[in-house]
Parts: structure tokens; C-alpha cells; sequence
């Protein structure tokens, strides 16, 4: 545990620079109003997110230039501690010259990172981030009423905690962007779960459509299958080489993970060819130096230089000693 | 800066005098009163008086135990799973009920025993925040309750329970009561001559002595299995060496804080007062709990379209200390557990703050207060999005 979370009372200490003089002066706060969108030429847009019940609520005025979708001016008014008033002052901001389209990709993080003073530091300690994931939420109910669509057509809008409003879509997302692994993370992240805690697992005050455990659990298998597929990736592109090309790669693979390990005991190999049989690359390899004759480069060494070219290039690869 | 502090249910500042009269157990007096050498004698002879200022606080007979522990938290844990060790284990009775108002260190650990097969029943406020006998009548099952704990005054609200009828009652019918008195001790009379409780936990720190020292009052003839094992230290009820200066401190602290109580009652109180009327002068703005039935120094207040968190750090900017049971403060991130309780809309226990005076705290920051309150409330509810929407409601609803 690290030493503050021992000491403890630190939550304030952990606001950025950027997050207290907005707290103190924002400078988007306000209303936006039909004779401003006259003024402007453009048409004024006022949405809502959050309830007070849930100890935060926003509420987002935009004037929308009809023809450009382009977003003239942004204004909030919020309920909510001092992080959810700086963060809905970046949000209004960051809203101001992009069209609805790109104002609909903002997210939790790019407001977050807008209040940071330094880039590695976060400008909120974690359980404050929800603050700025409602940001995000207000942004697609804004461009929804724009629009005049519903704001499922935007964003999935299946509500995983009804405490907090949280939708599936956004713990999707922000579980894959900020790699996160527990449910504690989620919950400190959209505030999902922290209320009557329905929605983590089946069994709680009332019967829900979507348990937090579920949504995790399979948002990793997802991410794993993704980072699978990238890496099969690697390997089709190995398949579709050429000799002369595999023959590259495998050099460099040879140097980079096999030879330094047997260098160490005055020790080396050859690549002497490249055969490919039904759909497997055999790879001939030969010893130098000091493994030639040595007890285990026919088990153990053998056994430690197929699992890194597998590793590296393909599972359909095998290796043999002449 | 100007600095005013008004959280002084989280704790309290060292009175200079008890300060002075901890110091020479440092360097000069260090012996360990358990020692029989003249270095333990003559430590000895000031932990008798910190033992007699002690009992005198909360009148106790000397057939009584007051066991020093390291804080009421320690003296609540002792008591809980000193019930475990002896009814639940023992397969007598396996019943606790707790009040739904307890401070972490007995609902906590209430939840932790509940784990462990204990069975804990959570007694329900009235509409005034307050446990009254009627309602622990339905609850208390003599052949299953082992053990009632309930709080003499809250630490959010003040609200004082009826701790007399409530203790009588749980005698009556056989079975052991405890009460965590830490808000009380030094802002309404706490004897137990007259209130027949078994128990009763207090904390040094929120009585002007040391953090880091508490104690657990337990009646002549009423057993308890120890929480910490060890050395012969408080005969062997709580072994562990004897931090001499806090219990000197302790007993000080006690004894001012019982001489104070007619100052607490009635100038603490005054201010109390003079603060609570210009939060309630301000529109749209409560405070919880009948001002009768509170200890004299405290007030939850809630004011409509101010987030609790936004207007405590507001107020710091200014240098005043409050706190909030507002959840954004938390790490739990759970609405004011006493506002649910008490079954406030739901939509105003996020705009709690709580004010708790001491009798150190002075006019001039009172004035002080106001002045810069209504200014943070003003500033911060022209921010708030729902305070014009209810601003908005009213305004139609006269037009």
C-alpha cells in the first residue's frame, strides 16, 4: 500500500494545479440563452446529465451553427464537488470550435488530461474521475437533442447502474481505454456500483440486465482476443514472406534472443535452410562452437530455440538440428 | 490566513493546560507504572489521579473498571467481539443490535462479525433522528440479543439518544448494553450512576486531551474477553504498556471538560445558536435535527444546489475547517449514511456540512463564518445547475 493511502486524507492534496483555479474561477460557467443564439446565428442547445441525488448533475448549453454543425459557444451550470465544476469547465471548453461530431469524441480522459499540470500526473485521484466521465455523457445527450435523435442512436444507452446512470457503453469504454481489472476500478472510475450496488453481481436490492462482473469479464476476453489477433497478425505476415524474407526475420530473431544465450557458454548456431512442407516452415539449423556435442542441445536447447521462434514468428513453425 | 476550525467532532485541539501537564512524563517521569522500582512508584502516583479524575467524570463507582485503551475504536471492537468470544462462540446467544446511526468502529465491525455468523440487527431512527425505546422493544429478543450498542450523541447530527430509557429497558429484560459515548463526554452529563449501562466507550481527543488514548468504562460484575493479550497492564483487561502522559492527559482533560459543561451548555451553545440562525436566514436551507435534542456545539446543515464537498473546500479557501458526510468527500463514495437513516430526500444528502464548535471557538469566528458562508453559498449555487432549475420551478409555479 503506498505511504498516503496509510496516512490517509489526502483526496484535496491530489487536485492539480489546473483543478483548484477552476474550481475558484470558471471561466465557461453560465448560461447560454435564446438571444445569445440569435446573436450568434446559431442555434442553442441545452442538455442535462447526472441527478442530485447521485451528488452530481451537469447541465450543457451549446449554440450549434445549423449549416457547419460547428459549436459557437459552450456554457454549464453543475452541481457537484469542486472536480466536477473544473472538469465541466475544461468539457465546455474543449467543446467550443468543433463540429457536434468531434465534440461527441471527446471522453473522460481528454478532459482529465486537460487538467493536468504536468503530463505524467493525473489531475484527479481516481475516485474523482467520474466527475469527468459525466462530462462525456452530457456532450452525447447535447449532440442528441441537436440532432433530435435519441441518445441511444449515439451511444449504447443501456443503463448498467441506475444510481449513478451509468451506461454500458461508457463502462465498455472505460474499462478498454483505461485498461482497468476490478469492479473497485470501475466503480472509482464512473461511480457504477458505489450506491445501492444492484449492479455488480446478481443477488443485490434488485434484479438487473447487466452485472459489472459480467461486463468485465468479458470486456477482458474481448481485449485479450483482440491483442491475439494483433499478434496473429505477426504470423500471417511470416507465413506470406518470402524464403528470402523468413530467412531475414529469422536471423533476427536468432541474434536478438538465441545466440546471446548460448554465446554465454562460448556456444552459437546456423541457419542452413528453410523448407516449407503442407502448410509449416522447417527451419534447419545447425550447431557451432561449443554446442556441438553438448548434452542437452538436442533436448533442452533445441526444445528453449523452436519455443522462441514459435513465440515470435508463428505457431506453425518447426525446428530441426542437422 | 485567518484560520477557524469548526470540526471539532473529528477532534479537538490539546487544551495548553492538559499539554502542560503531559510534559514532565517524557524525560523526567518515563518509568513504566508497572514497575516496581521508584521510577514505576512515581508514575504511579499520577496515574491514581488520572484514574480519580476519570471515574469523577463520569461518576463511576470504584467497584467500576475504566480500561485505557488506545482509542474508543479500540474500546468499541473490544466490546463487539468480546460478544463473539463469549455468547456466539459458546452457541448462547448470537444476537447483536446496533443502531442504523453507529459510527464506523461499531457498524464495521458489527459487519465484520456478521461474516463470522454473528447475527446483527439494526435498529431504525425516528422521523427525529433518535432510537426510542418503542422501537427496541420490537427488536430485543431476550433469549437472542446478547448485546444492544447505541450511541449517546451522534457525531453528524448531535442528536442525543435517550440513553437512560434505552439502557434500563435492555437491563430489564437480561441482556448487555454499551454505548459509544465519544460525542458526548464534555456537551451533556454523562453519569453512570444513573444510566445503567454495562459499557461505555470515550475518546480523549475529542475532549481537548491527546489523540491516541481512550477508554472503556465496563459496570463491577460484568465480564468481557479482552481484545489485546499480553502483560498484567489494567489487570491483565488490556495488556500493553501504559502510555503514562495520555492517560495524565486523559484525566485532566476529563476533569475540565466536566467543569466546562455549564459553559458548553450555555455560551457554546449561544454561538452554536447564532450560527444556525444565519445558515437557516439563508433561503433554501436546513438543518437536521430538532435543536433540543442535539449536543449544544453541532449542526448538519443542508443548503439546496450546494454540493457538500464544494462548500467545504470553498470554505477552507477562506481558512474555515468543516467536514461533510457528503459522499464526494469519501472514498466510499455512499450518500450520508445518517441522512438515509433518517430518511431525508434522497436529493439533499449530498449538500450536508457539518459545523461543530468547541468551547475555545469565539464570537469573532462565528461572525467570521457567516460572513464568508453566505458569500461561498452564493457564489457556488450561481455555479449549481440545479439550484436554478428549483429557482426556475418556484418562479413559474408564482407566475
Amino acid at each position: 500500500m503506498p505511504k498516503n493511502k496509510l496516512i490517509g486524507g489526502a483526496l484535496w492534496e491530489l487536485y492539480s494545479q489546473k483543478v483548484n483555479e477552476r474550481m475558484r474561477n470558471p471561466n465557461n460557467m453560465g448560461e447560454l440563452t435564446e438571444e445569445d443564439a440569435k446573436r450568434l446565428g446559431g442555434k442553442l442547445v441545452i442538455a442535462d446529465y447526472g441527478a442530485e441525488s447521485c451528488g452530481d448533475a451537469v447541465r450543457l448549453y451549446w449554440i450549434v451553427e445549423p449549416k457547419t454543425d460547428k459549436i459557437l459557444a459552450a456554457k454549464f451550470k453543475s452541481f457537484g464537488c469542486g472536480t466536477a465544476i473544473a472538469s465541466s469547465d475544461v468539457m465546455a471548453e474543449l467543446c467550443v470550435g468543433k463540429t457536434v461530431d468531434d465534440a461527441v469524441k471527446i471522453t473522460n480522459i481528454d478532459v482529465e488530461k486537460a487538467l493536468r499540470d504536468d503530463p505524467n500526473t493525473p489531475a484527479v485521484p481516481p475516485q474523482k474521475m467520474h466527475c469527468s466521465v459525466m462530462a462525456y455523457d452530457v456532450i452525447k445527450q447535447a449532440a442528441a437533442i441537436y440532432k433530435g435523435i435519441d441518445m441511444t442512436e449515439i451511444g449504447d444507452q443501456d443503463i448498467v447502474c441506475e444510481c449513478a446512470h451509468v451506461s454500458l457503453g461508457t463502462i465498455k469504454e472505460v474499462i478498454k481505454l483505461n485498461d482497468l481489472h476490478t469492479i473497485e476500478e470501475i466503480t472509482e472510475y464512473t461511480k457504477a456500483g458505489a450506491f445501492c450496488k444492484s449492479c455488480i453481481r446478481p443477488g443485490g436490492h434488485e434484479k438487473r440486465k447487466y452485472y459489472l462482473e459480467d461486463i468485465l469479464k468479458e470486456v477482458r476476453e474481448e481485449m485479450e482476443q483482440e491483442k491475439k489477433a494483433s499478434q496473429s497478425g505477426a504470423y500471417s505476415e511470416f507465413e506470406k514472406m518470402t524464403i528470402v524474407g523468413k530467412m531475414k526475420i529469422i536471423e533476427k530473431v536468432l541474434d536478438k534472443n538465441v545466440r546471446p544465450t548460448l554465446k554465454k557458454d562460448d556456444g552459437d548456431i546456423v541457419l542452413t535452410d528453410l523448407k516449407t512442407e503442407n502448410d509449416k516452415t522447417i527451419i534447419v539449423l545447425s550447431y557451432a562452437g561449443a554446442c556441438i556435442g553438448c548434452a542437452s542441445a538436442k533436448t533442452m536447447t533445441l526444445g528453449f530455440i523452436e519455443e522462441i521462434l514459435k513465440n515470435e514468428l508463428s505457431s506453425k513453425i518447426e525446428v530441426v538440428i542437422k | 490566513m485567518k484560520k477557524v476550525y469548526l470540526d471539532n467532532n473529528a477532534t479537538t485541539m490539546v487544551d495548553p493546560k492538559v499539554l502542560e501537564a503531559m510534559k514532565p512524563f517524557f524525560v523526567e517521569k518515563y518509568g513504566n507504572p508497572n514497575s516496581l522500582h521508584s521510577f514505576g512508584a512515581e508514575t504511579r502516583e499520577y496515574m491514581k489521579i488520572a484514574f480519580d479524575r476519570l471515574y469523577q467524570g463520569i461518576n463511576a463507582s470504584d467497584e467500576d473498571d475504566i480500561i485505557i485503551t488506545s482509542c474508543a475504536t479500540e474500546s468499541n471492537n473490544t466490546i463487539l467481539k468480546s460478544i463473539y468470544f463469549n455468547s456466539v462462540l459458546n452457541n448462547d446467544k448470537n444476537e447483536i443490535i446496533i443502531s442504523a446511526v453507529e459510527h464506523p468502529s461499531i457498524k464495521n465491525t458489527a459487519n465484520f462479525l456478521e461474516k463470522l455468523g454473528c447475527n446483527i440487527k439494526i435498529l431504525p431512527v425516528n422521523k427525529d433522528g433518535i432510537i426510542n425505546v418503542n422501537t427496541l422493544e420490537q427488536y430485543l429478543d431476550p433469549d437472542k440479543t446478547a448485546l444492544v450498542s447505541i450511541m449517546w450523541a451522534n457525531n453528524e447530527t448531535g442528536l442525543i439518544n435517550p440513553i437512560k430509557e434505552l439502557a434500563e429497558f435492555t437491563k430489564s429484560k437480561g441482556v448487555l448494553f454499551h454505548t459509544d459515548a465519544v460525542q458526548a463526554i464534555g456537551k451533556t452529563i454523562v453519569d453512570v450512576s444513573e444510566t445503567p449501562v454495562d459499557f461505555l466507550s470515550f475518546s480523549a481527543h475529542k475532549f481537548h486531551g491527546p489523540k491516541g488514548v481512550g477508554g472503556l468504562y465496563v459496570r463491577s460484575g460484568v465480564q468481557f474477553i479482552p481484545l489485546m493479550h499480553g502483560g498484567e497492564q489494567m489487570g491483565g483487561l488490556r495488556a500493553g504498556t501504559v502510555n503514562v502522559a495520555y492517560v495524565v492527559g486523559m484525566g485532566l482533560a476529563m476533569e475540565l471538560a466536566t467543569e466546562r459543561l455549564k459553559y458548553e451548555e450555555k455560551e457554546v451553545r449561544r454561538k452554536r445558536d447564532m450560527l444556525e440562525e444565519a445558515i437557516l436566514s439563508i433561503p433554501d436551507t436546513f438543518v437536521v435535527g430538532k435543536r433540543e435534542l442535539r449536543t449544544p456545539n453541532t449542526i448538519l446543515a443542508g443548503f439546496r444546489g450546494v454540493e457538500g464537498e464544494a462548500l467545504i473546500w470553498e470554505l477552507n479557501q477562506y481558512g474555515i475547517a468543516t467536514s461533510t458526510g457528503s459522499a464526494c468527500a469519501s472514498e466510499s463514495l455512499e450518500a450520508n449514511p445518517v441522512f438515509v437513516a433518517m430518511g431525508i430526500d434522497k436529493e439533499l444528502s449530498h449538500t450536508s456540512v457539518r459545523f461543530s464548535l468547541s468551547v475555545f471557538t469565539t464570537d469573532e469566528e462565528i461572525e467570521y463564518t457567516i460572513d464568508k458562508l453566505k458569500k461561498s453559498v452564493e457564489r457556488l449555487r450561481n455555479i449549481s445547475s440545479s439550484y436554478t432549475k428549483t429557482s426556475y420551478t418556484k418562479g413559474g409555479e408564482n407566475a
